[in-house]
């Protein structure tokens, strides 16, 4: 089975907390700490299985700058083939719909039974796999948490409220967005990133693609951020401020009335 | 302006809580347009809840079809855009069925997508801006939006206060002779509920829950020991479960338990809308976290900014000191 994986390069929510700049409008983007996007980790995981137990091939994908290139590298470390980088200042400013427009364009150029994507990325979207789908005919399936290969087919388990599993049997080829959980993603040490160190991994522009500003960027965007804010929310949490000591026999007074000790 | 679509999930014949927060946040849109509900499914069970929703919507379209008696969103979508004109506005709620449909239905309808609005802040000529979070919440974002071909919008449920007036007195149009060709290549074949745990933390008045700031798998064994002192029970957020640190019946928000406890200790827990999502009856929330914006001192009635690696003990001595 010939596999596509898409991933992102975030701001990692472990490392970080994510603030406005001085003017207000936007995040402050100076000493950020980028990994992969959780969810699409999994989805590399998942299909390097996959092909561990039925053949075939995985490749990532990451629209992104340069910096892209070192998540790319790492998701091969864990035992992606081949690494594609996608990247253009004409893709600037592009909503979900100019993203998947890029990602079916790459899907075209290559031969994939299967496309994962994560079931979300930084911005909480979860938008770009339903939409590469719908753009290239395929069927989709959001949430993924189990998949058993059948023959041209897949059954798959999409993760619901409550943590049910809903089991649906959906046909090759087609999109599938990989919630967190399916699996236990494997370590990447330093010495697995060495290994792909030297591997080539192509660069391809919006000219190799054959896209157009009225199908990608800014221009083409019909959905744009004008700014980040925090909002006013009402007073919100009383704080517990003073000593260790101090807080912590305040807290057990709060506590003893709201009936959480006795 | 365009007219206004309100996506109604329900189940066993009963409508989602979403149906009456869709008309709220239809409203906040464009207040001069009476949104029309949509529902999809099949038989006696579909009547039900489409006479509950005229009560609400002033319109009520019923799509009837036996490929939609399960609410496969391949198929919902097929018959959306059979149904709906181009350049409606369609909410769908910010549900694991909403991220399934909502996406592939705006290509198919050739419109913008939001995802996730939490606020409308108006429309000016064919813009609506849209209020929504990004960074699990520790920032919002105003999205401008080109309405004129219409636009998908996933609507987060919570922020819009349902309207229970009920004093709607709505028909129900049958729109199922539009619904055309519902053929898709993914097939629903069952649902499969999780086992239950070793521990039911639907049943402790006191939940110590902990994050992803318990960083290690041998830090629960903290929690533990606060919750033992404290008479109540470990829960988590869904990444300790990701990572197989506790069971998956631990688990609170909207993939996982839905709790009511008295006392919700969240502990290292950002405060993501699909963990909130799983506390109801407003428990009385403490939360502690190392990061003083972090979202959950929005929702939590007592705050302490430190490090649970070191609160959490100190805590539990004090309180086995009596
Ligand atoms: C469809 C869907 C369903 C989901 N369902 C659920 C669900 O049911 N339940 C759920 O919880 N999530 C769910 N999620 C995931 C959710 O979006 C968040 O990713 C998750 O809730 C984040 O968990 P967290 O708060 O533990 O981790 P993070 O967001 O990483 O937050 C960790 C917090 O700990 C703090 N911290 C770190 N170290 C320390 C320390 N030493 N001391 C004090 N504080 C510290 C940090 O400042 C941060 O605020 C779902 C997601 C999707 C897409
Ligand atoms: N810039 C990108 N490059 C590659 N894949 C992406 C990119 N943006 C989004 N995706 C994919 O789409 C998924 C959902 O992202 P989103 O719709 O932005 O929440 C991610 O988990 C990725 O798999």
């Amino acid at each position: 089975m010939e596999i596509l994986v898409c991933v992102k390069r975030v701001p990692d929510n472990e490392e970080n907390e994510i603030e406005l700049n001085s003017a207000g409008n936007d995040i402050e983007k100076d000493d950020l700490v980028y990994s992969v996007n959780e969810w699409d980790n999994y989805a590399v995981e998942e299909a390097i299985q996959m092909v561990d137990n039925h053949g075939g091939s995985v490749t990532v994908v990451s629209i992104g700058d340069e910096e892209s290139e070192e998540v790319l590298r790492r998701e091969m470390a864990m035992g992606a083939e081949k690494g594609i980088l996608v990247s253009d200042d004409a893709f600037e400013g592009s909503d979900g719909k100019g993203v998947a427009t890029i990602l079916k364009s790459v899907v075209e150029k290559g031969n994939y039974d299967l496309i994962m994507t994560g079931a979300q990325a930084d911005a909480g979207a979860a938008q770009v796999g339903g939409m590469l789908a719908a753009l290239m005919d395929m069927p989709y399936a959001s949430l993924v948490n189990k998949i058993e290969v059948q023959d041209k087919k897949l059954k798959v388990g999409r993760e619901i409220e409550g943590g049910d599993q809903e089991m649906n049997e959906i046909d090759l080829p087609c999109v599938l967005s990989i919630q967190t959980g399916i699996n236990e993603p494997r370590y990447v040490g330093i010495r697995g990133i060495r290994k792909v160190a030297s591997v080539e991994i192509p660069t391809m522009t919006a000219a190799d693609l054959g896209l157009g500003a009225d199908a990608v960027g800014a221009g083409a965007a019909k959905v744009q951020r004008k700014d980040y804010f925090l909002p006013e929310l009402g007073e919100g949490a009383e704080m517990l401020e003073g000593s260790t000591d101090e807080i912590v026999d305040k807290l057990i007074e709060l506590l003893k009335a709201k009936g959480g000790l006795q | 302006m365009a007219q206004i679509f309100a996506y109604i999930v329900h189940k066993d014949g009963v409508a989602d809580d979403t149906a009456l927060e869709l008309v709220v946040a239809a409203k906040k849109l464009d207040a001069s347009v009476d949104a029309i509900a949509v529902v999809t499914g099949s038989g006696a069970e579909l009547d039900t809840v489409c006479n509950d929703v005229a009560a609400s919507y002033k319109e009520v379209y019923k799509i009837d079809n036996e490929a939609l008696a399960y609410p496969n969103a391949e198929v919902v979508r097929k018959a959306l855009v059979n149904v709906l004109p181009a350049d409606g506005i369609v909410l769908v709620p910010h549900t694991t069925f909403g991220m399934d449909l909502g996406p592939g239905l705006s290509i198919k309808m050739d419109s913008a997508f939001v995802a996730d609005a939490v606020d409308f802040e108006g429309v000016d000529g064919s813009t609506l801006k849209v209020v929504r979070q990004e960074f699990g919440g520790q920032v919002s974002a105003h999205m401008e939006c080109d309405i004129s071909g219409g636009a998908v919008i996933n609507v987060r449920p919570g922020p819009f206060l349902p309207d229970e007036s009920k004093s709607a007195g709505g028909q129900v149009v049958d729109k199922s002779g539009d619904a055309g060709d519902l053929a898709v290549g993914r097939k629903y074949l069952e649902i499969i509920v999780p086992e239950a745990g070793d521990v039911d933390i639907t049943k402790s008045d006191v939940l110590v829950s902990v994050g992803r700031g318990i960083e290690d798998e041998e830090n629960i064994e903290v929690a533990n020991e606060l919750a033992e002192a404290m008479g109540a029970v470990v829960s988590c957020s869904r990444p300790i479960v990701d990572a197989k640190w506790l069971d998956k019946s631990r688990q609170v928000g909207t993939s996982g338990q839905t709790v009511k406890p008295k006392v919700y200790m969240a502990m290292g827990i950002s405060g993501s809308f699909q963990h909130l999502g799983g506390i109801k009856g407003s428990p009385f929330i403490v939360a502690v976290n190392k990061n003083p914006k972090a979202p959950i001192f929005q929702v939590a009635d007592v705050g302490i900014v430190a490090d649970i690696l070191e609160f959490m003990p100190e805590l539990t001595e004090k309180i086995n000191e009596g």
